[in-house]
């Protein structure tokens, strides 16, 4: 069976996002009042060739841990289609 | 004479700046693929600047499991010298080689211009021929060059003595922190000091063409170490 899986990758809480920042003042400039804590990320969509959703999701964990996110700054999620 | 192997990946490009400046501070180098497992009895390596794989995913994070990553991993466990200067500081931060991560710099442009350093540990391989102290001017170029750690991995960095160089603070006439890094870090090495990594780039400091030569001294340093017998 092959499962999609999303998994989202953000900077860790705490961290300095500029790309954040640079948005958020981008919304307020805009007139968008309100807007706030604006952090930006990145989603990565890919099939999983597995037996089962667990082993889907465990595989695709074993994935962000050794490439997908870094461990240094980000966290990450992870998602199955049922 | 040292023998200097220069890892190319596919989108280095300060790679003939790296071999050139080890050829005139007087060692043999030359070029490795990145695909190749074996470093050719190589003493020192460099990893030099540019953007390996396009920067995909993050800096660092796809050049890091190239073929010859892994005959780094082992040169640097026996005692052998690594250098990653620029995209190459980012690729031994993302292999583990040394701790922290460089991530997009605090005001999002790209920076190329000189910065002023201060030497703060003479005892590696790449910093022996400067006294501690000393004020360099060497230049930057990179987008995503803010060195980024923990609390308690800076302040293991710091105890172990492993802040190599850092940006000087802001003054008149002085180029400081151009990217936000934590505690000013622009190089570290490991505690034993065989493995570093910097952002700016001493290979593009070596000729008064190039406005400053302080770089030098890095290659200099590399050409004058004394390799532990019996390593090839």
């Amino acid at each position: 069976m092959s499962f999609r899986v999303h998994v989202r990758v953000m900077p860790r809480a705490g961290l300095l996002d500029p790309q954040g920042l640079a948005v958020e003042h981008a919304l307020g400039a805009l007139g968008f009042a309100g807007a706030g804590r604006v952090r930006i990320g990145r989603a990565i969509e890919l099939d999983v060739a597995a037996a089962s959703r667990d082993e889907a999701e465990a595989r695709a964990r074993q994935m962000c841990d050794r490439l997908l996110a870094n461990p240094v700054t980000e966290d990450f999620t992870v998602e199955v289609e049922d | 004479m040292q023998r200097v192997a220069i890892v190319r990946f596919p989108g280095s490009n300060r790679d003939l700046d790296a071999l050139r400046a080890a050829e005139r501070a007087g060692s043999e180098a030359y070029f490795v693929w990145h695909r190749d497992t074996a470093l050719e009895s190589a003493d020192v390596v460099i990893l030099p600047g540019g953007f390996s794989y396009g920067d995909y995913l993050r800096s660092g994070a796809i050049a890091r499991f190239s073929p010859v990553m892994q005959a780094i991993q082992r040169h640097a466990a026996d005692g052998g010298a690594v250098i990653g200067i620029c995209n190459g500081f980012q690729i031994l931060c993302e292999a583990g080689l040394l701790p922290g991560a460089l991530v997009r710099n605090a005001r999002l442009s790209f920076v190329a211009k000189p910065v002023d350093l201060l030497v703060e540990r003479t005892s590696t391989v790449f910093t022996s021929a400067f006294n501690r102290g000393d004020r360099i001017r060497i230049p930057v170029a990179h987008g995503d060059g803010r060195f980024v750690a923990d609390p308690p991995t800076l302040d293991r960095i710091e105890a172990e003595d492993c802040v190599m160089v850092r940006y000087l603070p802001a003054g008149p006439g002085i180029e400081s922190n151009p990217n936000g890094s934590d505690r000013d870090i622009a190089g570290i090495c490991n505690p034993a000091g065989n493995v570093v990594g910097l952002m700016p780039h001493p290979e593009n400091a070596i000729d008064p063409l190039q406005g400053t030569r302080d770089g030098s001294g890095f290659f200099s340093s590399m050409a004058a170490w004394q390799p532990l017998a019996g390593r090839r």
